[in-house]
């Protein structure tokens, strides 16, 4: 989605590459300066008869490889409906077999004989840990993607990028469990204070207690998702045209300015994308948040007194001990997680697709 | 030449390990000669055997794999703590030889497991037992006492506060302080939740209106997964209390509180108070079936009543013939007093010699 503006972007570069190259950062006008050669040295590989067309056995094979990728795409969709299949035809009677309401009943307990559970806090618990995670994570990655990209000293930026690139790599268990055993008391600390000071806001109300709260569990899935937002936004970063970034400081811009009018706008695209990215791991993450949260079945919008839950975390806690009813249950919170992912992304794509005709067509 | 002195170095290497994980508790040691005493009574079979089941017996069955199978080369024996209910899917499935499970088979689960055992049926094996220990973490409380009663209230939400008049009447000369008690419960659903809650169901009907289920319904209190989530809770924070497997409270080095018994007295969770709620169970079985009801009630002086009885549940006939040397020989050493006695160490409570010994015929005449 994000690869056609820099490649038109590229070419604009290409022609001017011979006036800008002896200043130019060497990663832009680098990767510029291959793309034309590798353009011409393959003329010899086998067009020497004068641009008579290949023989019927090559049309032989695009035509097999037409039909793999076609393969493949299939593939994709049946597998895609197959699953749906499957999920929906175990959920139908877990749900029917529900006693209460699956929107807005405050709990989970489907193994009873008088099965009841419902989806409404979990569902809550989910985009609210969520959204808090990406709210504290965004700011941090952008700047930290800006200063990888723009400020540090290459060396320095490769290094940096390599390290975080590593926490994206840490399993969640681990932060799971470092969030549960170390970093619950500072938070809870940390609750207590706002709880003092700030009680009049009710997300910091209460009377505790206080740690194993939404706060300590989006905290956690802030640092998660940091790595994702870093890497993906600081490529998108590199890719700046160096024409725009020196055309903006040659009209007088400071370094902030420059990258406010060219770096900022032209990422925007990259930038949601990677931050829906980033979405997508938190509503899905569940071990971290089935070891760092409360775990209650209620809809609250208090952040720090202990409590909290999510589709997922929940799945991960109840699918040990689950009849086949509970396990339909499971498989019916999945899929309005399922239904959420998908929604989150369709927006997400919507507005991707907006902002790319809109930057094209100010360019 | 070559491989032989490297056979021989494995060997060194796997004594010394051995010589020194004795070393590492003094338990182990007392354990370790009954159990090479009575290694002539395991008749080993080779095979492999897949089991899995409750996670509340994966450190016992962990370490009776592990000794089984230092005694029977040529063995292997997986266990997967999958849980109790998917591990009676497994077995109905045909996928597990056999299951670890926290409560016996259920009524409709019992022609499906039945079904899967040819001319026999499924018999529930009671193997390990699991104490349930009430840990709490309030300075300058030591030898809290908590009768049922009490114990319902502070997890019903009842009693709020640490200097409650029910409290201080169970602890007669204890300072308490006036801070709020926290409750620490399983947020994923477990068989410790069912039989703590059991236990409060059954002993204190007037405060606990929850019944018993594998998932916590009280409201309030906080949630932690898995035992080592509650221990971790609870330590982490003053005026908390929680339930846990007993080696977990060890292990985090909680105070444990004594529970008030049938007879009126508080017991301490010791292995031999929790073997007495055991012995004094009654056992609901037919024939080899070995099917307890515990008595949470219990009349006995001196009993710790809140236990956990684990089974292992297996064909009493129809095995598949390849598995049931195996199977008969596995289970035969998990009943010996010597597999028995293994388990003190990890925080569960031996079988009581009345029940061992019923258990361990049963397993002989397995087939």
């Amino acid at each position: 989605m994000g690869e056609s503006p820099p490649r038109s972007a590229d070419a604009g570069t290409g022609g001017t590459r011979v006036t800008q190259s002896h200043d130019g950062p060497a990663g832009a006008s680098a990767r510029v300066a291959e793309a034309p050669v590798s353009t011409r040295t393959p003329g010899g590989a086998g067009l020497g008869g004068g641009g008579a067309l290949p023989r019927a056995r090559a049309f032989g094979a695009e035509r097999a490889f037409r039909g793999l990728t076609l393969a493949a795409g299939t593939a994709v969709l049946v597998i895609i409906a197959a699953i749906a299949v499957f999920l929906i035809a175990k959920a139908v009677p877990a749900l029917r077999a529900n006693t209460v309401n699956f929107w807005t009943f405050e709990g989970w307990f489907p193994n009873d004989p008088e099965p009841k559970f419902g989806i409404g806090a979990l569902a809550f618990g989910t985009v609210l840990s969520s959204v808090i995670a990406l709210l504290l994570a965004v700011p941090v990655a952008l700047g930290i993607a800006l200063y990888l990209s723009h400020y540090a000293p290459r060396r320095l930026g490769t290094a940096l990028g390599f390290l975080i690139d590593l926490l994206a790599a840490v399993p969640s268990v681990v932060f799971g469990l470092w969030g549960r055993d170390y970093f619950s008391g500072p938070v809870a600390d940390f609750s207590a204070w706002l709880n003092t000071y700030f009680s009049w806001i009710p997300i910091f109300g209460g009377d505790g207690p206080f740690g194993a709260s939404i706060l300590l569990g989006s905290l956690v899935l802030a640092i998660m998702v940091l790595p994702i937002i870093t890497s993906l936004s600081r490529e998108v970063f590199l890719q700046t045209p160096t024409a725009n970034e020196e055309a903006a400081l040659a009209l007088g811009a400071t370094r902030w300015e420059m990258l406010r009018t060219a770096v900022l706008p032209y990422g925007r695209p990259g930038i949601i994308a990677a931050v829906m990215l980033g979405l997508g791991r938190a509503l899905g993450e569940t071990i971290a948040l089935a070891l760092t949260l409360g775990i209650t079945f209620n809809i609250s919008v208090n952040l720090i007194e202990n409590g909290g839950n999510t589709i997922a975390a929940n799945i991960a806690n109840a699918f040990g001990e689950a009849n086949e009813t509970g396990r339909g249950a499971l498989i019916a919170s999945g899929l309005v997680l399922f239904a959420i992912t998908l929604i989150v992304n369709i927006t997400a794509r919507a507005i991707i697709y907006r902002r790319r005709e809109f930057t094209e067509s100010a360019a | 030449m070559k491989l032989q002195r490297h056979g021989t170095l494995a060997c060194l290497a796997l004594t010394a390990t051995l010589a020194l994980s004795a070393c590492g508790s003094d338990n182990n040691e007392a354990a370790s000669p009954s159990a090479s005493g009575s290694s002539a009574a395991v008749d080993c079979a080779t095979g492999t055997l897949n089991a899995q089941g409750s996670s509340a017996q994966k450190n016992a069955m962990a370490e009776w794999i592990k000794a089984y199978q230092q005694k029977c080369q040529g063995t292997t024996i997986n266990y997967e703590p999958s849980g109790s209910g998917a591990g009676i899917q497994a077995f109905i499935a045909g996928t597990a030889d056999f299951a670890g499970s926290d409560s016996a088979l259920k009524e409709e689960e019992q022609p499906k497991a039945d079904a899967k055992c040819v001319t026999g049926k499924a018999i529930n094996l009671p193997m390990v037992i699991g104490p349930v220990a009430v840990a709490y973490n309030l300075t300058g409380v030591e030898n809290l006492q908590l009768k049922p009663a009490t114990l319902a209230k502070i997890f019903a939400g009842k009693v709020t506060k640490w200097d409650d008049a029910a409290i201080k009447a169970d602890n007669p000369g204890a300072t308490l302080p006036a801070t709020t008690i926290q409750t620490v419960h399983r947020s994923d659903s477990s068989g410790t939740t069912d039989n703590f809650t059991d236990f409060l169901a059954k002993t204190s009907e007037a405060d606990w209106t929850f019944g018993k289920a594998k998932e916590w319904k009280a409201p309030g209190g906080t949630g932690a997964k898995g035992s080592d989530g509650v221990a971790s809770r609870v330590k982490g924070a003053q005026g908390t209390i929680g339930y846990m497997e007993w080696s977990f409270a060890e292990n985090a080095g909680l105070g444990i509180a004594k529970i008030g018994n049938g007879a009126g007295e508080f017991a301490e969770l010791t292995a031999e108070s929790a073997g007495k709620t055991i012995a004094g169970a009654e056992i609901t079985g037919q024939g080899d079936d070995l099917k307890m009801k515990i008595d949470y009630n219990t009349k006995e002086a001196g009993a710790y009543p809140i236990v956990l009885v684990t089974y292992e549940i297996a064909c009493s006939k129809g095995i598949a013939a390849d598995k049931l040397p195996l199977v008969k020989s596995f289970l035969g050493y998990t009943a010996s007093s010597a597999g028995q006695s293994a388990l003190t160490e990890l925080g569960y409570a031996p079988l009581p010699e009345t029940v061992r010994t019923k258990v361990e015929a049963a397993v002989k005449n397995l087939s």
